[in-house]
C-alpha cells in the first residue's frame, strides 16, 4: 500500500530502497555513497545540510501527489537552495543532455533521409531552450535569492519577474518521446532509440520535479524574504 | 464495449443471483469475482473493472464503520448493502444497491453509472488516423503559420483551426510547434525544405 511521507529517523539506504532515483540527488548536496545504516538525521548532519530541506527534496521526488505548504517551506532552513538548484543545473547540463545527445547522434547516424538531420536539429533546439531557461535563472533569480540570503537585502530584481515555467521546454521533450516510440522510422537500430527513450524519459522526470521545486519552494520562499525586506 | 464488473462478495448465493442478473443485460459484463477483500488491489490492477460492486461488509471496520476503498481512476465503486448503513458512510460509494431491490432497479443503477465512463471511454479507444483536413492544417503549422494566417488561408474561422490543432495534438500525443513539424516530415507530409527555415527554428 502506500507509503507515508519519508522522516528524518528513516535510513537514507530504505529512502533509497523505496525511490531508488534519490540516488540521483546526493550529488547535488555533496553526500557520497557509502552511509551505512546512518538515519536521514545523522547524514544531514554529518554533512551539513538541513535535514527538513533534504526532507522536502525527497519527499516532492518520491512521492506525486505531495508538495510542501507555504507555512512549512518559510519555516525550513533554506540556506541551501541556491547551492541544490545550481548543482541540479549542472547535472543536466553537464551528465544527461551530453549523454541523450550522444544517444541521439549514434542513433540518426544509421538513418536514411532527412529524418535523422530532423531529429538530431530538433534536440539541438530544445537543448539550446534548455541553456537559456537555466541561464535566465543563474543570472537573475539565484543571485536575487543569495542576496537575500545573505543580508536580507537585493537589488532590483524580483521574483514577480520570474515564471518558473518549463511548460514549452518540458512539451518538447514529452514530443520527442512520443516521436522516438511512435513514429520512429524502421531502420533505426531498436537498442540505440530505447538507450536515448529511457534517458529522456528519466531526464523529463526529473525535470518536472525540478520546475515543481522552484514553482512551490523557491518562489514562495523568495516572495516571503521579499516581503520581510520590504518591512 | 462492455462495462466491466468485478463483484466482492462473501455469499456464493448472492454472487450467483448478482451474476446472473448482470448476464442479462447487454452492457456489462462479469470480469472477476472474489470473496476476499485482500485480493481486491491485485484483481483490480489485473481486470481493470470500470465498475466494482462490493459488500461493506468485507472491508476491514474501524471505529463501527467499515473503511473505505481507494480505487484508481475512473473506476466506480457501488456498495452492495443487506444491512443498514449509516447514509453518511454510503456517500463514499458512486452507488448502492439494496439486496431488496428488483432486478430492473439494479440494472438501471448500474446502467446510469456506466453513463458517464462512455465519452472517456471513446476518447481512449478512438482513430488516431488525420483526417484530411488535419494534414493540411498540420503541414501549414509545421510550416511556421499562427493560427490565424491558417485560418485566412483555408478561408475557415479561427476557431475551427484551433479545434482542429487540438485533435491533432490528441491525435498524436505531440504538442509543441517543432514537434508537429518533425512529426510531418517524419510521415513525409512535407518537404524538409518546406520547413527547416520556419517550423522547427521558430518554437511557437
Amino acid at each position: 500500500m502506500k507509503n507515508y511521507l519519508f522522516d528524518e529517523n528513516m535510513k537514507m539506504a530504505d529512502l533509497i530502497l523505496i525511490k531508488p532515483s534519490l540516488i540521483l540527488l546526493l550529488p547535488r548536496f555533496n553526500i557520497p555513497l557509502g552511509f551505512g545504516d546512518k538515519s536521514v538525521k545523522e547524514l544531514c548532519r554529518s554533512h551539513g545540510i538541513s535535514t527538513d530541506f533534504f526532507l522536502i527534496i525527497c519527499n516532492i521526488y518520491s512521492f506525486d501527489n505531495y508538495v510542501p505548504s507555504p507555512d512549512k517551506v518559510i519555516a525550513t532552513d533554506m540556506s541551501m537552495l541556491d547551492c541544490y538548484l545550481e548543482a541540479s543545473h549542472r547535472y543536466y547540463l553537464e551528465q544527461r543532455l551530453p549523454h541523450i545527445a550522444n544517444h541521439i547522434s549514434r542513433m540518426t547516424c544509421e538513418m536514411h533521409g532527412p529524418a535523422g538531420e530532423i531529429l538530431r536539429r530538433f534536440f539541438e533546439e530544445y537543448n539550446s531552450e534548455v541553456v537559456a531557461h537555466f541561464k535566465y535563472e543563474e543570472q537573475n533569480v539565484f543571485p536575487h535569492l543569495k542576496k537575500l540570503l545573505a543580508n536580507g537585502k537585493s537589488g532590483d530584481y524580483r521574483i514577480a519577474l520570474y515564471s518558473p515555467s518549463h511548460t514549452n521546454i518540458e512539451d518538447k521533450l514529452d514530443d520527442l518521446t512520443q516521436i522516438l516510440f511512435k513514429y520512429m522510422p524502421e531502420d533505426v537500430k531498436t537498442y540505440e532509440a530505447i538507450g536515448a527513450l529511457f534517458d529522456i524519459l528519466q531526464l523529463s522526470e526529473d525535470l518536472k520535479k525540478h520546475s515543481l521545486i522552484e514553482e512551490k519552494v523557491l518562489i514562495p520562499y523568495v516572495e516571503y524574504l521579499e516581503r520581510n525586506q520590504e518591512r | 464495449m462492455k462495462q466491466k464488473v468485478l463483484i466482492a462478495e462473501p455469499s456464493q448465493i448472492i454472487i450467483e443471483g448478482l451474476q446472473s442478473i448482470v448476464h442479462d443485460s447487454n452492457c456489462l459484463e462479469v470480469v472477476s469475482v472474489i470473496d476476499d477483500i485482500s485480493m481486491l488491489e491485485e484483481r483490480v490492477l489485473a481486470h481493470r473493472p470500470d465498475i466494482i460492486i462490493i459488500n461493506p461488509g468485507l472491508l476491514p471496520y474501524s471505529s463501527q464503520m467499515p473503511a473505505t476503498i481507494e480505487l484508481p481512476e475512473g473506476v466506480f465503486s457501488v456498495a452492495l448493502v443487506y444491512q443498514y448503513f449509516e447514509q453518511a458512510y454510503l456517500r463514499n460509494f458512486d452507488a448502492v444497491i439494496d439486496i431488496r431491490d428488483s432486478k430492473q432497479s439494479i440494472l438501471a443503477t448500474l446502467a446510469n453509472i456506466g453513463n458517464g465512463t462512455e465519452s472517456k471511454k471513446n476518447t481512449a479507444s478512438e482513430v488516431s488516423e488525420l483526417t484530411k483536413r488535419e494534414r493540411d492544417i498540420l503541414v501549414l503549422v509545421a510550416k511556421g503559420l499562427m493560427s490565424k494566417e491558417i485560418a485566412e488561408q483555408l478561408n475557415i474561422s479561427i476557431h475551427t483551426v484551433i479545434s482542429h490543432r487540438k485533435n491533432i495534438t490528441r491525435k498524436t500525443g505531440i504538442k509543441s510547434v517543432a514537434g508537429l513539424a518533425v512529426y510531418a516530415m517524419l510521415n513525409n507530409l512535407v518537404g524538409e525544405q518546406q520547413t527547416s527555415e520556419d517550423g522547427i527554428s521558430h518554437g511557437e
